[in-house]
């Protein structure tokens, strides 16, 4: 059983700003030296609410990019999606606001070693840390090209500057609104065959990720997936964030999401046996 | 600053704070031990371990709910032997004090449970979790059955012989939780853990059947709080030379203080530890602030202070 991610520490944390970006906020918060030890696909637990708040678990967030020299000390960028109570009143504080945070959580992303070709994949507001990840990858000398899905063009979270570290860009959009209509999935099989692509990095609803699972069960594709679950706590001690996961074995257990991902293989999620009792 | 004595004793078992982890809110300490010391607090208590490896209940097992939160997880774990082998020499390598917690859902899985517990060295005390189905009795909860409940203490304690403390840990949801608590101890429990998670429900309003993948999921966190207090009073009043350890939405020092005044000898933190890593530590600190406060010398003195005359 794998261990909660070393670097973790609790800390206080301020808020450097607070923009609304279409649907989305993005909020840049200052972390320090802890910057330095976040890797794209790791996340962030902030105590939300207030002191005398009814809202008694943390919530969970990705983390989108960070910035270990920029002018306020090491920073982490988050898009964060204000729909549920908690994450209304994240994008209601205001610069300068103090965060009781846990940073950074779970697991990274693995970056190939050798310069390959990677599709990155991202279903709504989990496009975020994808465009970090490009950067890092991009750096690697990958050539990295980029899907990005959503029911509806506002839900798009495609940010300019994000754009620069990837080769090509391709939206979808199902009511046709922005990009092209359809499912972000639907050209996946071509685009592994056309770019001869080694890895896919995704991250989005669980259903998005099945559907990737399946184009790219049977073939050499590594397919790693950021996993969303609801947690309660972010750091392994609650055990309602799991899911079915085999090991190299076949030996089939609820692992951990905050602990064991949220990036995991893919092919190692048993997807069809999510949200059933083994 | 006057000296404290924060120690504590549940049955023969001493601890130098009365501050714990509750079982099931801490897996097995090794997160814990990343945010602070675990050998600084009282103690930790296990999560509930059965004798074969389990995978719990579907997801979600999670709702929040207004100062609460309902969980659905089915007692997953790696098993005894496992358990054994893998987390007890780590928290025992840290210098932790060990309570571990046993869970069965037969009168004889407790006793082998027992009987693999009694030559493992560095634990402090047994908690019998038994609010667990009988599937020898309809699925039916042992704690709400005072027999099942009794057989289940007297065979964990004649497997286990005089010396480990048995600590019992009862479900509210009875009728009169007095008669079941005296059951227990009469049938050789050495000390009360009170209380287990109060049975709840929610229902998704999007797909308007229940939350949770279990469908029920025991209520914890905050707002059950006046009922633990409740319980451990009631329990305290009819046996207070019964050491109980007190839980059930603790969150600050001012809410162990309520608890150990009711008549808990140790408080359990389990829910404030998902929403803040390091709350025990601050509840440690606030309680001892708190008691030096208030003028007393020792921990001690403060246990059942509510029962005492208005005279006093």
């Amino acid at each position: 059983m794998a261990g909660i991610n070393k670097n973790a520490a609790q800390i206080r944390a301020n808020i450097v700003s607070n923009k609304r970006v279409g649907q989305y906020h993005q909020l840049i918060i200052n972390i320090g030296d802890l910057a330095q030890s976040c890797r794209p696909g790791n996340f962030v637990a902030i105590n939300v609410g207030g002191e005398n708040s009814r809202m008694v678990l943390r919530r969970a967030f990705a983390i989108s990019r960070v910035s270990a020299n920029s002018v306020s000390g090491g920073t982490m960028e988050l898009i964060v999606a204000p729909h549920g109570q908690g994450s209304k009143w994240l994008c209601a504080q205001v610069e300068g606001a103090i965060l009781d945070i846990v940073v950074p959580l779970g697991t990274a992303f693995g970056i190939p070693t050798e310069p390959v070709q990677v599709l990155l994949v991202g279903g709504g507001y989990g496009s975020a840390p994808l465009f970090g990840l490009a950067e890092v990858l991009n750096a690697k000398g990958c050539r990295v090209d980029m899907l990005l899905g959503a029911s509806t063009a506002s839900k798009i979270y495609a940010p300019m500057e994000g754009k620069r570290a990837v080769n090509s860009l391709r939206i979808y959009t199902e009511d046709g609104s922005m990009g092209q209509t359809g499912r972000v999935t639907e050209p996946i099989a071509g685009l592994i065959q056309d770019l001869n692509i080694a890895v896919i990095y995704s991250c989005g609803p669980m259903a998005m990720l099945s559907a990737i699972d399946e184009i790219t069960r049977g073939t050499d594709v590594v397919h790693q997936c950021a996993v969303e679950e609801s947690m309660a706590c972010g750091i392994g001690i609650c055990m309602t964030c799991v899911l079915p996961v085999a090991d190299s074995e076949g030996n089939i257990s609820m692992l951990r999401s905050c602990i064991d991902g949220p990036v995991m293989d893919g092919s190692f999620v048993q997807w069809d046996k999510v949200g059933k009792a083994l | 600053m006057t000296a404290l004595d924060f120690s504590t004793t549940l049955g023969n078992a001493w601890f130098p704070a009365p501050t714990f982890t509750a079982s099931g809110c801490a897996s097995s300490g090794r997160e814990l031990s990343q945010f602070f010391d675990i050998k600084t607090m009282g103690g930790v208590v296990t999560k509930s371990v059965m004798l074969k490896a389990r995978n719990g209940r579907a997801t979600p097992r999670m709702a929040e709910t207004p100062s609460g939160m309902l969980n659905s997880i089915g007692l997953q774990g790696p098993g005894i032997d496992a358990f054994l082998a893998k987390d007890v020499p780590f928290l025992v390598e840290q210098k932790a004090r060990i309570i571990i917690s046993i869970a069965g859902e037969t009168v004889e899985e407790y006793s082998t449970l027992a009987r693999k517990l009694r030559s493992v060295s560095g634990i402090s005390a047994i908690e019998v979790n038994i609010s667990c189905p009988n599937v020898e009795n309809r699925g039916l909860v042992f704690a709400c059955d005072p027999e099942a409940s009794r057989r289940v203490i007297d065979g964990v304690r004649r497997t286990i012989g005089g010396e480990l403390p048995i600590i019992a840990k009862l479900s509210p949801d009875v009728t009169d939780l007095v008669s079941i608590a005296k059951g227990v101890v009469e049938a050789g429990a050495d000390g009360l853990a009170l209380i287990n998670t109060v049975l709840g429900m929610v229902i998704n309003l999007d797909t308007l059947r229940p939350h949770l993948g279990g469908k029920t999921g025991g209520l914890s966190g905050p707002a059950i709080k006046p009922i633990a207090v409740r319980a451990v009073y009631q329990v305290h009043a009819e046996m207070p030379q019964v050491p109980i350890l007190g839980m059930g939405g603790i969150s600050s020092g001012r809410d162990a203080l309520e608890m150990i005044a009711a008549g808990a000898s140790g408080v359990s933190i389990g829910t404030a530890s998902f929403g803040n890593p390091t709350a025990i530590k601050s509840i440690q600190n606030e309680l001892k602030d708190l008691l030096v406060a208030k003028g007393f010398t020792s921990l001690r003195q403060a246990i059942g202070y509510a029962h005492r005359p208005e005279s006093e």
